[in-house]
């Protein structure tokens, strides 16, 4: 079935359905802590993704000007000391606007990766636990869904629930749903048959013990590597609904809605354009390099 | 390889089967039926006559035999008509097909002409000043917007370059006018692919170089390029080969946001129109053609890798 190649959606996710390292026995939270660390790029991710996260969460006390006041004798005015990235057409403050855009793009990525994480997951889980006709099911659902490409199954959804928050959530969270389910199910797969289950088995546990304190830490590797890409991936595909006028509506900031604004003064200001285009290439700079860090700390094998 | 490729055909089955459900549910989310769709807002009409153009659009069944009705229609190649121009949808996608289809092939073909040569550089040269300089290059690949970088292009070429990019053409008219008017947005689209083919041709590249068989053929004295071009490359090239194709699905999605920049009248700026027309039997085509196209690919692309590969036997 198409599921044994399909796999390769992406090269990360190639990379992140490998089975999880073997358990390793008395090593602490300091010792991974210290490999972490020693990583060249994945503390450059958090450093870059907890900065985001800070300016996001204070926004509305830093921003040098009101994101709505207009300011008709500054507009399109060009980056200078009292607007750091000028101003757009309605002589708006981009700088404050950039700031404010973070606050969508993080929490709409954050909440819609969630939903993939706890539906995919379950779902990879429970298929790869039990596998039989219940495996099949939901793989090819999951089939059926990767079938469409990403961004196009999103502005379809889109399209049909309406421009609320919310549904940026649902449409981003389904889409990127098939991709946790696998990772977990190639995990459980290869985790199911080794010896420590089988253990775990003949001692009587039940399914529900098995799973909480066999099953699940071992799927955890992979599934943590797959949430820093899909971050940046869900990030990605907000910006590029907003752009598209399907996503976050004005007059509330986002970089995709921005960019769409200043794309109609981009030989006269670009300014508009370059900026919040900038954001979002740094914000998915830093889950990137997380997710690369993560995976090389985690999967050994692909130094 | 024949009862290989009818186990494939048949696998695709149930997929297109769950696609079809996908796309025909996609519409019945939307409050309001088909009818009042139809209608608009503007038209008043007596209940009875509601009943009776329901009848008409076969709305009044039960939801599985509008199902089948769907199915059959879709089969027969009717992709209904645009509740706006009364056209048939399937020959206005046909029409903007070509666009997104040279659109994407081209970005393709932009992504791995960059790609490969730098990926084998790089892992040729592992660890040094180019293979970091091209690992950096390729994360920010990744992690730019693609219609960002398109506007930035447009930006860069027509306000300092003063370079033209040409309305589209068809390609049977003018190909290098074709070529002229997509260079650009094909760029926009592929560098994102370009990135992740890099990496993956360096790191599969990578893992070859370690195998024991290419110590092997050095150990007998091989020149280092015949260890490459005969041993290490073709072996590596071929996990490559499922990957490339497998982009095709982020292309043909990614056309909608590279057109909408871009300006071209392809299937993308075709779909965005009727969402925004509220359009929807325009919408439901397009979005099954495109999935359509998604699968036949990796169909293409998994007995290309079964050809290939000659490890791989399918019984």
């Amino acid at each position: 079935m198409p599921g044994s190649t399909r796999v390769f959606i992406m090269d990360d996710q190639e990379h992140a359905s490998r089975a999880p390292e073997a358990p390793r026995l008395g090593v602490g939270w300091r010792w991974w802590v210290r490999r972490f660390l020693r990583n060249k790029v994945a503390p450059i991710g958090l450093v870059i993704i907890g900065a985001s996260v800070l300016i996001a969460a204070l926004a509305p006390l830093v921003v040098p000007h009101d994101i709505r006041a207009m300011a008709p004798q500054a507009a399109l005015a060009p980056p200078s000391r009292t607007y750091l990235f000028g101003t757009d057409e309605f002589g708006r403050d981009v700088f404050s606007r950039v700031l404010m855009g973070s606050r969508v793009s993080l929490v709409v990525a954050f909440l819609s990766v969630a939903a993939a994480v706890v539906l995919g997951t379950t779902l990879g889980l429970v298929a790869g636990f039990f596998g039989g006709r219940w495996d099949a099911l939901t793989m090819r659902a999951m089939d059926v869904i990767f079938a469409f490409p990403a961004i196009l199954l999103a502005i379809a959804i889109m399209a049909v629930l309406g421009t609320r928050l919310i549904n940026l959530v649902i449409a981003i969270g389904i889409v990127y749903t098939p991709q946790f389910a696998r990772v977990a199910r190639a995990a459980v797969l290869t985790v199911r048959s080794l010896e420590f289950v089988d253990a775990a088995r003949a001692l009587g546990l039940g399914s529900g013990r098995i799973i909480r304190r066999h099953i699940i830490p071992n799927v955890l590797a992979p599934v943590t590597v797959q949430v820093s890409l899909s971050l940046s991936l869900a990030i990605l595909s907000e910006s590029a609904l907003s752009f598209l006028g399907l996503g976050t509506q004005p007059p509330t900031p986002s970089w995709g809605n921005m960019l769409s604004e200043g794309r109609q003064f981009l030989e006269i200001a670009p300014w508009n354009a370059v900026f919040p285009g900038i954001a979002i290439m740094v914000v998915v700079l830093g889950f990137n390099l997380l997710g690369d860090g993560l995976r090389d700390l985690l999967d050994p094998r692909l130094r | 390889m024949q009862r290989y490729l009818a186990s494939r055909l048949l696998a695709l089955i149930p997929v297109l089967l769950g696609i079809l459900i996908v796309v025909f549910l996609l519409i019945r989310l939307i409050p309001g039926d088909a009818v009042q769709l139809f209608l608009g807002t503007q038209v008043e009409m007596t209940p009875a006559q509601m009943a009776e153009l329901r009848r008409f659009f076969g709305v009044d069944k039960p939801i599985y035999a509008q199902f089948l009705d769907y199915l059959g229609r879709v089969v027969r190649g009717d992709f209904g008509v645009s509740l706006r121009t009364s056209r048939p949808v399937l020959g206005d996608i046909m029409q903007r097909l070509p666009l997104s289809f040279q659109l994407a092939s081209l970005a393709l073909i932009v992504a791995t002409v960059l790609a490969i040569p730098l990926g084998i550089a790089s892992a040729v040269t592992r660890n040094s000043l180019f293979d970091v300089a091209t690992r950096i290059g390729g994360l920010l690949g990744l992690s730019i917007p693609n219609f960002w970088l398109g506007a930035m292009l447009i930006l860069v070429f027509s306000r300092y370059l003063h370079v033209s990019l040409g309305q589209y053409v068809p390609i049977s008219q003018d190909p290098l006018g074709t070529l002229q008017s997509l260079y650009l947005p094909a760029l926009a689209l592929g560098a994102a692919i370009a990135a992740i083919l890099m990496r993956y041709v360096r790191s599969s590249l990578l893992e070859v170089l370690g195998q024991e068989y290419v110590r092997t053929a050095r150990g007998k004295g091989l020149r280092a390029s015949a260890v490459m071009l005969r041993h290490a490359l073709p072996n590596a090239m071929i996990p490559v080969i499922t990957v490339i194709g497998f982009q095709m699905g982020y292309l043909l999605g990614g056309t909608v946001v590279i057109e909408e920049i871009f300006a071209l009248p392809g299937m993308g700026r075709l779909v965005l129109q009727a969402i925004f027309q509220r359009d929807y039997p325009v919408v439901q085509g397009v979005v099954l053609i495109v999935a359509l196209l998604f699968v036949l690919t990796n169909l293409v692309v998994d007995l290309l890798y079964a050809w290939i590969d000659p490890r791989i036997h399918y019984g």
